[in-house]
């Protein structure tokens, strides 16, 4: 963070608890980078101009004529005076008018920046934004590697990552602080993203365009990995799901078949294939559910199963009420997806 | 007395503007139930032709925008456009004409879903959650204009080949219609 560190000493205070989670002062990548140093650019440039007009204010105010009720007015002001004023005046618009442009031209260039990263030898992946959850496609050359997930992203350290962004119903905003700024998703279009991971990590990402009531629920986890981790990832992602080993787990697994779940959800290698919802067929390696609601736990899983409504009101899964057997025997069988 | 008078009448108004209200609300908890339905089909409903029965059950969710527009998402979700089309029929009977195999009132609906019919209709029981047949049901019955205009949905986003479901003139309903055929 070279010359500039002192801006994040001076503000870390509001945000070291965040640490790097979820931080656009902390850039993990060229992307978040450019835009960091935009922003002290502009922090620097206006905390000049403050403490310039400030120290301009507090002059005239110690300047200030102070008359008497018996000091006869100043018609004619002198001549030089006058001239001064002129000069003064015109030389500080002019200042504040390069520094205008100046901050004009620093944004584009870092909007030109933007747009240069190279995607040669990167990753495809193709989001799709609903209410309240985030549909993530890796896409591949071949048709048969490519996979589905929810609400996390795996990318690998170093290599760009193009993320082409829809949505299934209203505007949408797709936002991970640390590696890029935001992208909306608008229904009927299809934009991009692009960026770089340059250290490896865990980065939250966050819907910044109000979508509705669980709008605030509606995040995920960007993992950055290291690029042969990422691979073996990617690779178990692609599996059809576990056999369920034990009988608990079996008798789970028909009890999801024959519960509504199997309307909306898919699960790799059984017939729930669904696709109004995240697919499961790996959920329990995800650290988080309900779009980075909860954490991963088996009590978590079991009350959102229950009652998703009390979670996250106005979600469209609806509760699903079994007896205590078939839910325990349903998260045993979850938990196994790994 | 005038102003007696002027009070009652702003009472009235706050009562029909709070009504009205209830044509958008939103409930995130649906009651357990939302009607009681009669137990299982008897046989005789199963066959075609029209003599399902008529005892009217009332469907809230007919009166609420919110609900009948879930039902249209639901409709699709569900791939009940799969064999339904948007209304029109395909490999499964058109509802959005006037004819009514099992009859138009929604407890026969209901039950169309739930327990399935003969030729083709698949039995929803144990999939569907109750409140979302209901809100289905309120949607198939917009198809062809037997719910509120003001609650139903209007026009989609994208193209459609049909007027939307709040611009569909209410339909007497009839019996017949033709069943798929037996494979």
């Amino acid at each position: 963070m070279r010359p500039v560190a002192p801006a994040c000493i001076l503000l870390a205070p509001a945000f070291a608890s965040a640490a790097s989670f979820q931080d656009a002062l902390r850039p993990m990548g060229p992307q978040a980078e450019h835009i960091h140093d935009l922003w002290l650019l502009m922090l620097w440039t206006c905390t000049l101009v403050f403490i310039a007009v400030m120290i301009a204010y507090g002059l005239a105010l110690w300047r200030a004529p102070r008359s008497s009720e018996h000091t006869p007015p100043l018609v004619h002001p002198p001549e030089d005076a006058e001239r001064r004023h002129v000069i003064v005046v015109s030389s500080a618009a002019g200042l504040s008018a390069i520094a205008l442009i100046a901050l004009v031209v620093a944004s584009v260039m870092t909007d030109r920046a933007l747009a240069n990263l190279p995607l040669k030898n990167g990753i495809t992946i193709h989001v799709t934004a609903h209410q309240w959850w985030w549909e993530a496609v890796y896409d591949d050359p071949d048709p048969s590697r490519m996979f589905n997930t929810a609400n996390e992203l795996h990318v690998p350290v170093g290599r760009p990552v193009a993320v082409r962004l829809r949505s299934s119903d209203v505007i949408h905003s797709f936002w991970v602080p640390n590696l890029h700024g935001k992208r909306d998703l608008i229904p009927g279009r299809e934009l991009m993203i692009q960026f770089r991971a340059d250290r490896p990590g865990v980065y939250r990402g966050q819907c910044a365009e109000f979508c509705g009531y669980q709008h605030a629920k509606m995040a995920f986890l960007v993992i950055a990995d290291d690029p042969e981790a990422y691979e073996v990832w990617a690779e178990a992602q692609r599996q059809s799901a576990h056999e369920p080993q034990d009988a608990t787990q079996k008798r789970g697994q028909q009890v999801f078949l024959a519960s509504p779940c199997i309307m909306c959800h898919t699960i790799q290698g059984t017939t729930a294939q669904g696709k109004q919802a995240p697919d499961l067929t790996h959920l329990a390696s995800r650290q988080t559910i309900a779009a980075g609601t909860l954490a991963n736990t088996r009590g978590n899983l079991a009350g959102w199963v229950l009652d998703p409504n009390g979670v996250k009101p106005g979600v469209n899964m609806p509760p699903v009420l079994l007896a205590p057997d078939d839910l325990q025997a349903l998260i045993a069988y979850l938990e196994m997806l790994k | 007395m005038k102003r007696y008078v002027r009070l009652v009448l702003a009472f009235a108004a706050i009562i029909v503007l709070l009504a009205a209200c209830e044509r958008e609300a939103r409930r995130f908890q649906e009651p357990a139930t939302a009607a009681s339905v009669p137990e299982r089909s008897q046989s005789a409903e199963l066959s075609a032709g029209g003599n399902g029965t008529t005892v009217p059950i009332g469907n809230a969710y007919e009166e609420n925008a919110y609900a009948i527009s879930q039902g249209k998402r639901l409709f699709v979700w569900y791939n009940c456009v799969g064999c339904h089309s948007h209304g029109g029929g395909g490999m499964g009977p058109a509802l959005m004409d006037d004819k009514w195999l099992y009859g138009p009132e929604p407890v026969n609906i209901y039950r169309t879903i739930v327990d399935g019919r003969p030729n083709g209709m698949p039995s929803f029981a144990g999939k569907i959650p109750e409140g979302q047949v209901w809100q289905l049901v309120a949607y198939v019955r917009s198809m062809s204009g037997l719910v509120r205009s003001d609650a139903a949905p209007g026009r989609n986003d994208d193209l459609a080949g049909t007027k939307a479901e709040n611009r569909r003139e209410p339909a007497q309903p009839k019996g017949g219609g033709s069943p798929p055929p037996e494979r």
